[in-house]
């Protein structure tokens, strides 16, 4: 067997909007979302950060649940996101069913832990998140709100997590294991994460720079993004947003938190999900690039870009000066955004971008640019050496 | 796609009791209800300078990972695929413990580099120069079920792989497995890990441990068994579990007839054991039916301790008195089915055959 994939839902909420549209509206308008912590609780308040602008119970209350529930900021955006998707892509009861939900976080549900770890043995009130912690907690809770009983597992790759699960919920459908699932990820500022990004030294006190030549560092992020995935022989004439020809998983095999200077994993990501696609590398017509704006990654990216395209490097961009890197949940963002791209023919800015890096002169497309895209190569790097690059295309018969 | 044939060529498990002893009828017994993994020459597996940033479950994890490929005679396998239910707690408990008592000035970073979930994996590809398909999965006490599902695809995708590594790994820490008494997840009294399935009380005793396999499309004179097939699924009652379990073996053309032993996950705990019970008392009531985890414990990863003794259960022919549930005897089982589920959720069963 061997079942297209299809594209026929997506949501999203992140700091640019609680909305497919509003961040598509965001986008187009060069907007970032990146502020500073109004919600999230830190010492760091100095750090720009990607943050959603609600408070948790405003989330709950989108979802309208009981006052005791167990929902930690990661699983009420993953519920919220993924709601809407499987509302676009209007699956009945009896599809959900048989729907699977394969989905990526970093640290699950660790904002609890953090609150109430030093109060769990003297106080009893708050220990029913304790499980929440892991994080296929999250991942089931999601999966239970939303009643989807079909496959359901977590994929924990650091920052390529969710684009391990759009990858691997494509597999299950191409191989016919499964003929719906939702696929993406979620993860929420905490102070775990900011703090261990500090500790490494690759968090920007300005606003993210990715691929410039001064880039000194990422700006954290939050959110989550789903998309509904349909084998293409039971969509029944649903409307398709696109399609998802390629996909490919290496691993640098080189450092625990740094890529090598070859890029290897990332080179052979690549390369892997164009010979899945079965497209020559001139047939991408955008990189939504992982472009995190540290030292390391962007030069990495860069090197596996001109080894894979030599002088013919496509028109890329890095969205994380819109987002923040919102970790796990970065792959599932950018493959909506990669959607939109395809659907509305615009490539999004890479913001704040000056000068280009001196090791290779690449130029990512730094202004809203109106382009015929069928092809698009999104990349995602993680923590482990995971590296992981997804291709969309467009639906085209 | 046709599925190509899995064959188990390299096994290890890293657990609360030692090695094979469990075979020669040696058991340890602990009284305490959080009970740490019998320690490894790990010099042996890992450089000493790496050993000594390393968590036990890194530790553990390369250690019974070596011993696996060594076993199936496998130098760099083709893809490392990692389940572990709560990741690499020890670092993670570390790193946090720092932030807030320091109240998130002057960290360091290694912990919070060895914390992330998918650090054993990370450090597998390093240590073994491998480049290849690499992936964790972390779905509580389905997450080994889950590698090993990938590990199936992975084969029916590309069938001339030679060999995927696949394992669990889960360690203890001391804050967040001890949280594990307040949520009423351990017995509150602590008892001897013998006494586990005679207690009439909620709650289990939890530990630590690696389990890792070698997989490969070929068969050859070190081969303990081959993968049938693996499910994750949701069940609401034991109804719901005999229901899919037949609909299952179905589907992979098995009637109930065809089993022959059962290797079943009762943790002592008597809100959810009743999911066990049914089947004991139900579809596998002819079985030869056998528990471990008042041997070894329970955590997320523990099936895979179930997975090995299923491949020793092939080679040995005999099973060791301890782990029998019920008088119905199996000399040389043919099939085995390992079922699990923990609190009620995440329930899971694998198929092996002795072939």
């Amino acid at each position: 067997m061997n079942k297209g994939i299809v594209v026929t839902g997506m949501g999203i909420i992140s700091a640019l909007g609680n909305s497919v549209a509003e961040n598509f509206s965001a986008l187009t308008a060069g907007k970032t979302g990146l502020s500073y912590p109004e919600f999230f609780q830190t010492n760091h308040s100095n750090l720009p950060v990607g943050e959603v602008k609600f408070s948790n119970e405003e989330l709950a209350g989108k979802l309208n649940l009981h006052e005791d529930h167990i929902f930690t900021r990661a699983t009420l955006f993953g519920t919220i996101a993924a709601k809407q998707a499987i509302f676009q892509a209007s699956l009945s009861k009896d599809d959900l069913k048989e729907t699977g939900f394969i989905s990526g976080t970093s640290v699950g549900g660790m904002d609890a832990t953090e609150k109430y770890y030093q109060e769990y043995e003297e106080k009893t009130g708050q220990r029913r998140f304790i499980q929440a912690q892991h994080p296929g907690f999250t991942t089931s809770q999601i999966a239970s709100y939303l009643k989807l009983g079909g496959y359901v597992t977590t994929i924990s790759t650091a920052c390529s997590s969710s684009a391990n699960a759009i990858m691997l919920g494509a597999r299950l459908i191409k191989t016919g294991k499964l003929k719906r699932v939702v696929v993406g990820g979620t993860d929420c500022l905490t102070k775990f994460t900011l703090n261990g990004f500090n500790s490494l030294m690759i968090l920007s006190e300005e606003f993210c720079k990715a691929f410039d030549d001064s880039r000194n560092g990422l700006n954290l992020g939050e959110g989550a993004a789903y998309l509904v995935l349909e084998a293409d022989d039971v969509l029944n004439g649903k409307p398709v947003l696109g399609r998802i020809l390629g996909y490919g998983n290496a691993n640098d095999a080189f450092h625990q938190t740094a890529s090598s200077e070859t890029g290897q994993g990332a080179f052979l990501a690549i390369k892997k999900a164009l010979e899945i696609a079965g497209l020559p590398p001139e047939k991408i017509d955008y990189i939504n690039a992982h472009g995190t704006a540290t030292k390391n990654n962007d030069l990495s990216e860069s090197t596996a870009f001109l080894r894979i395209f030599g002088e013919n490097v496509p028109d890329f961009s890095s969205t994380k000066a819109f987002t923040g890197h919102t970790l796990a949940a970065s792959g599932g963002m950018e493959a909506v955004f990669s959607l939109l791209a395809l659907q509305n023919d615009q490539i999004f800015p890479n913001l704040n971008f000056e000068i280009p890096m001196r090791e290779t002169g690449l130029k990512p497309v730094s202004e809203l640019k109106k382009k015929k895209l069928l092809h698009i190569l999104s990349n995602s790097f993680g923590f482990g050496g995971n590296c992981t690059s997804l291709i969309f295309s467009k639906n085209e018969e | 796609m046709k599925n190509k044939r899995l064959y188990i060529n390299g096994i290890s498990s890293i657990s609360a009791q030692l090695g094979n002893e469990v075979f020669e009828g040696i058991v340890t017994t602990y009284h305490q209800n959080i009970i740490p993994a019998v320690s490894q020459n790990y010099k042996e597996f890992i450089e000493p300078m790496a050993l000594r940033r390393m968590s036990r479950g890194i530790k553990m994890g390369i250690t019974a990972a070596k011993i696996a490929l060594n076993e199936a005679g496998i130098n760099k396998p083709e893809a490392i695929i990692t389940g572990t239910g709560e990741g690499c707690k020890q670092d993670t408990d570390k790193f946090l413990e720092a932030i807030l008592n320091q109240d998130e000035k002057l960290l360091t970073p290694t912990a919070f580099i060895q914390s992330t979930h998918n650090t054993i994996g990370g450090q597998l590809a390093q240590n073994l120069d491998c480049t290849g398909y690499n992936v964790t999965y972390t779905q509580n006490s389905a997450s080994f079920e889950s590698a090993l599902i990938d590990v199936q695809l992975l084969f029916l995708e590309q069938p001339d792989l030679n060999s995927v590594l696949v394992g669990g790994v889960d360690e203890l820490s001391e804050k967040t497995t001890l949280f594990m008494f307040l949520d009423k997840q351990l017995k509150e009294k602590e008892i001897s890990n013998l006494d586990l399935l005679i207690k009439d009380s909620p709650g289990t005793i939890t530990s630590e441990g690696a389990h890792f396999f070698s997989i490969s499309t070929e068969k050859s004179d070190k081969t303990y068994a081959e993968l049938i097939d693996v499910l994750v699924f949701h069940a609401k009652t034991s109804e719901d579990v005999s229901e899919k379990i037949l609909k299952w073996l179905q589907l992979n053309n098995y009637t109930i007839q065809d089993i022959d032993l059962v290797i079943l996950g009762n943790n002592g705990d008597n809100r959810f054991d009743y999911f066990y019970h049914h089947l004991q008392n139900g579809l596998f009531s002819e079985k030869a039916q056998l528990a471990y985890k008042h041997l070894t414990g329970d955590y997320k990863t523990v099936s895979g301790y179930a997975f090995w003794l299923a491949c020793k259960l092939f080679k040995t022919g005999s099973t060791p008195e301890i782990l029998k549930l019920n008088a119905v005897t199996c000399q040389n089982p043919k099939i085995i089915l390992i079922y699990n589920q923990y609190l009620g959720e995440n329930h899971s069963i694998m198929i092996l055959n002795s072939n």
